[in-house]
């Protein structure tokens, strides 16, 4: 029982990671429908931004890791918003097949240049938080596990809040739905779309450092499996549903992890593209989303 | 505005004599091998099996309008059943110092099958992604293609996450460029037949297609299998070549390679993939000083390209330069 | 059609004297196994060269970086063999990117031999295929008795990554050798490199309540899961293998690797004049840094080729090849090289440990 319930913490905490980077998949799917491919290399660039950052603040403090979290997710948020402006504006009214590959372009430049400017060979994060593993009953907790999961629920939360609550966030919900009703509602579409990306962004450097925190290595090509599981998470969820991204990306997690701690563990990779097989086959909107019909 | 990725409709003129005339050049190289230097007849191998991955890959991208990020996986079936029958059949039904008729003959078999299995592998793909458009059928075929890659990582008796080893070296430049041309025939016939416009009109406008009575999804299954076949044997013809082969050889990236050869000559422009198939393959090897940049390089391409000349580096209108004629637009 | 052109005129003018190839990983994921082992090499040919060079010729490396990456090494093989008329090859480190690049050496009649892979498949592939360091079925044995018979580990959980042919075969002896010996194997658990994420199979490990875990991987790996397993609560040592020894080894892994032994080929701390003057002179040539294991074997590489092309009087490979086969009593800086019948040597191993940071060394096994 006790591995269990390990394992289950195990899967919530590698799950709340995919559920940050989920969300930012989805929420650019919502808005813009087309998959940002290049989102799971926003998430690197974030532990990147966080490994130069870490060396500035005293290593184990509240505040200085704090900070650090800041400067990563404005960071990419600016990363985000930037490669929207050069490389997706222009394309904004061309075929999905088109935006796509600038996409996969994006990504491939982002892990690249990565590997010209950091070196291919993993760097080591600095502990940025206060690290302590405590126990309770038999489950050994870290406070970074603890960290990553308290994060992730308060950003999910705040993300809510925004979409629901602000003007900002209606806006993005009508471009969601119709972008030439919004525009006529007086809606400035590309606004609302850099705010997306910036926002999804920012939550992407988050996913990055809290990913950093818990497995210190960071190299210039981490963001690729992360991405594709995360992105799977999304659609388990529903693509486009907030609140779906998050419970794809616990799910995911947890499956993940109890596989790998099973005998089948070299087969962990495949569960998430098995998953994201069925899932679109048999009910494509996923749990929480909705299905739309196609009008000729 | 055309969209564009609308196919040109290049025809290379009379495609028989071309294909004879490739096969004899086929042979000419092979004769001429010996006095070729090694490492310029391995770089004209690998151009070739480039080039049969990515003709088979532009008639499912190009012409069917089906976006597959799994191509590697097709290939890697094809390689490892070929390889797996050479390695395990081979001393069986080859005695030593058979004639190189028989080792030849037995050499087209193992390909053969490899494709085979490669299209059976593309049948599997091909049914479940029917309904699917766009990002999505990216994705699947991107997890089918990585799902096979797991596979092959836990099969051990064809050598599991270590690769299989000694294959023997069968793969000649006669083979790949026989192969290539045999490639790009069949495919090209099957485009310009009657049967073949099924496949343009499947892509330019599905619904249109279905509501005049076309089997639509026949054609997508037809694609997936046919560029799945081909595809295994540019997988047998090269694990025949490198001698060895592992699961992480035909992953992801490797298959972003071939769209990004497909992309570049123009999707459906046979002669510009063939040319960015070759161009693609020498690049590496004369940018290998600045080996790390390459990809930098080409990624920057592939977005310059998207935003500024989605149709590709290639297309031009060939029979334009044969004889004037009003191109079809 | 230029690129093309541009290829066929691209041949290298031949260059006087004996060229040598070099394939190592100088970048990617094992970066620190490439650079060291390329160091050490390069050392050991400028020495030869200031000395005279070897049958009165200079000795010139060409250097190729296969990026840690799987399908570069046997390209890069082939293109030093063909373009730039190597009459050696050096490498490689790691025992899968070796297995690439033997057949194309063996297949092209060049002598090759690898400084520091340690499958015993590598030199399988052909009698030109040499090796200069103790292959696994010994590795293994090593570990297994110094968990049995040094730490008295009744249960021992093995954690292996599968996509490395090291990794595979280091535990299989591993395994052998343990259980032989009447030790217990209550659970095995496998990654694949690039994983970040052992918590799951730490903690099924954990559950078994095991004396030590044996992680025969490399060290990017194997500093993580010493970190998540400290994280854990698991406080038995861990073991591993040669793969573990690189400095990124304790930034990674930090204090969580303390208290862990592995075993490698050398220690810089061993006592031996030749050891003592090696280090020192390593220390001159590259900014003062320590060399470990694998540079050592990239030196004594260099210097069993250059012995082997001096006995054969000549740089035609069958008789570099019959040179090398013959190598009796070379006496190197990881010890005295006696190439057998298997084309392996025949060498002791090191046991090493960390201490307050510092790698430390523990005992020495002989064969």
């Amino acid at each position: 029982m006790n591995e269990f319930l390990q394992q289950l913490l195990n899967g919530l905490s590698l799950g709340a990671i995919y559920a940050l980077i989920a969300l930012g998949y989805t929420m650019v799917y919502g808005v813009l429908r087309f998959i940002n491919f290049a989102h799971a290399d926003v998430f690197m660039v974030g532990s990147f931004i966080g490994y130069y950052a870490g060396r500035l603040v005293p290593e184990g403090t509240l505040w200085g890791g704090l900070a650090v979290l800041c400067i990563a997710m404005i960071g990419c948020a600016l990363l985000g918003m930037l490669i929207e402006r050069l490389a997706y504006r222009p394309l904004r009214n061309a075929p999905t097949l088109n935006v796509l590959i600038t996409a996969i372009g994006v990504s491939l430049l982002l892990e690249y240049t990565g590997q010209v400017f950091f070196g291919a060979a993993p760097r080591t994060f600095p502990a940025i938080f206060p690290m302590q593993t405590f126990t309770v009953g038999g489950l050994i907790l870290s406070t970074n596990q603890i960290f990553v999961i308290v994060v992730s629920a308060l950003l999910v939360v705040a993300l809510q809040f925004i979409v629901h609550r602000t003007k900002i966030g209606t806006a993005m919900r009508a471009v969601s739905l119709n972008p030439k009703a919004a525009a006529l509602m007086g809606v400035n579409n590309n606004v609302v779309i850099s705010f997306t990306f910036g926002l999804g962004s920012a939550l992407a450097g988050a996913g990055g450092i809290l990913y950093a925190l818990n497995y210190p290595s960071i190299d210039p090509l981490m963001g690729v499996m992360p991405g594709l599981k995360a992105f799977t998470a999304a659609i388990l969820g529903g693509i486009g549903n907030i609140p779906g991204a998050a419970l794809g990306g616990l799910l995911l997690g947890t499956v993940e992890t109890f596989v790998a701690g099973s005998e089948w563990s070299t087969y962990k990779d495949a569960i998430a593209f098995t998953i994201l097989i069925i899932i679109l086959l048999f009910r494509p909107a996923g749990l929480l989303g909705r299905l739309t019909t196609e009008k000729v | 505005m055309a969209s564009p990725t609308t196919p040109k409709r290049n025809v290379i003129p009379r495609p028989h004599l071309s294909l004879v005339a490739a096969l004899i050049l086929a042979f000419v190289f092979s004769s001429l091998s010996g006095t070729i230097d090694p490492y310029f007849l391995d770089v004209l191998t690998s151009a070739g099996i480039a080039v049969i991955l990515a003709i088979s890959l532009n008639l499912v991208m190009g012409f069917a309008g089906q976006f597959s990020l799994g191509h590697a996986g097709f290939m890697s079936v094809g390689a490892y059943l070929s390889a797996g029958i050479s390695i395990y059949l081979g001393p069986h039904i080859l005695a030593s110092g058979s004639s190189a008729f028989v080792q030849g003959a037995f050499f087209f078999g193992a390909l053969v099958l490899g494709g085979l299995a490669a299209a059976f592998a593309g049948l599997l793909v091909g049914v479940p992604s029917l309904r699917l458009k766009g990002d999505y059928l990216a994705l699947v075929t991107l997890g089918f293609g990585e799902i096979i890659r797991v596979i092959f990582q836990n099969l051990e008796p064809l050598g599991g996450a270590l690769g299989l080893n000694g294959i023997p070296p069968y793969t000649t430049i006669f083979w790949v460029i026989a192969w290539a041309a045999i490639t790009i025939f069949v495919i090209h016939c099957l485009i310009h037949s009657t049967y073949g416009r099924g496949f343009l009109a499947t892509h330019d406008d599905e619904i249109a297609a279905e509501a005049i009575g076309l089997n639509t999804t026949r054609y997508k299954i037809t694609a997936f299998v046919i560029g799945a076949f081909f595809a295994g044997i540019a997988g047998g013809l090269y694990g025949h070549f490198k001698l060895t082969i592992m699961p992480t050889g035909f992953d992801f990236t490797k298959s972003i390679e071939i769209v990004v050869m497909v992309i570049l000559g123009g999707m459906g422009n046979t002669v510009g993939v063939i040319l960015a198939a070759i161009l693609l393959t020498i690049l590496p090897e004369v940018l290998r000083p600045i080996a790390e940049y390459r990809m930098v390089i080409y990624s920057f391409l592939l977005i310059v390209l998207m935003i500024s000349r989605p149709q590709g580096l290639f297309n031009f209108s060939f029979s334009r330069l044969l004889k004037p004629r009003r191109s079809q637009n | 059609m230029i690129a093309i052109l541009g290829l066929a005129a691209c041949s290298k003018p031949q260059a006087e004297g004996i060229q040598i190839g070099e394939i190592a990983s100088l970048t990617g994921k094992e970066a620190a196994f490439g650079q060291a082992s390329h160091k050490g090499t390069l050392l050991a040919i400028e020495e030869l060269n200031a000395a005279g060079g070897v049958l009165g010729q200079q000795l010139y490396l060409t250097t190729e970086d296969n990026q840690s990456k799987a399908g570069e090494s046997a390209t890069a093989a082939r293109k030093l063999i063909s373009r730039t008329k190597v009459v050696a090859l050096l490498g490689e480190v790691a025992s899968s990117r070796s297995l690439e690049m033997a057949p194309v050496a063996q297949a092209a009649k060049i002598p090759m031999i690898s400084p520091s892979s340690t499958n015993p498949s590598v030199t399988e592939t052909g009698d030109y295929i040499f090796r200069v360091c103790f292959i696994d079925p010994f590795q293994g044995t090593v570990m297994a008795k110094f968990a049995k018979d040094t730490l008295k580990a009744k249960k021992v959980a093995v954690l292996s990554s599968v996509s490395s042919a090291y990794s595979v075969g280091l535990a299989k002896y591993f395994k052998e050798t343990y259980l032989a010996d009447g030790g217990v194997i209550p659970v095995e658990q496998k990654y694949a490199e690039g994983d970040k994420d052992f918590k799951a199979q730490l903690t099924a490990i954990k559950a078994a309540n095991v004396d030590a875990i044996f992680v025969p991987g490399y060290y990017t790996e194997a500093a993580l899961i010493c970190k998540q397993a400290r994280e854990l609560g698991i406080t038995v040592p861990l073991l591993g293998g040669d793969g573990w020894e690189a400095p990124q080894l304790i930034e990674i892994g930090g204090t969580a690797v303390e208290g862990s032994f592995y075993s490698t080929h050398y220690s810089p701390e061993n006592k031996t004049p030749a050891v003592e003057e090696f280090v020192k002179k390593f220390q001159a040539r590259w900014d003062g840094q320590i060399p470990d294991a694998m540079a050592a074997l990239g030196y004594d590489s260099a210097l069993v080729l250059a012995d082997a092309i001096k006995r054969a009087g000549s740089t035609e490979g069958s008789k570099i090849r019959d040179a090398l086969a013959a190598t009796d009593a070379f006496v190197g800086v990881t010890g005295r090289t006696q190439i057998d019948a298997g084309r392996n040597a025949a060498k002791s191993a090191v046991i090493i440990t960390v201490e307050n940071g510092q790698f430390k060394f523990v005992g020495e096994v002989s064969p």
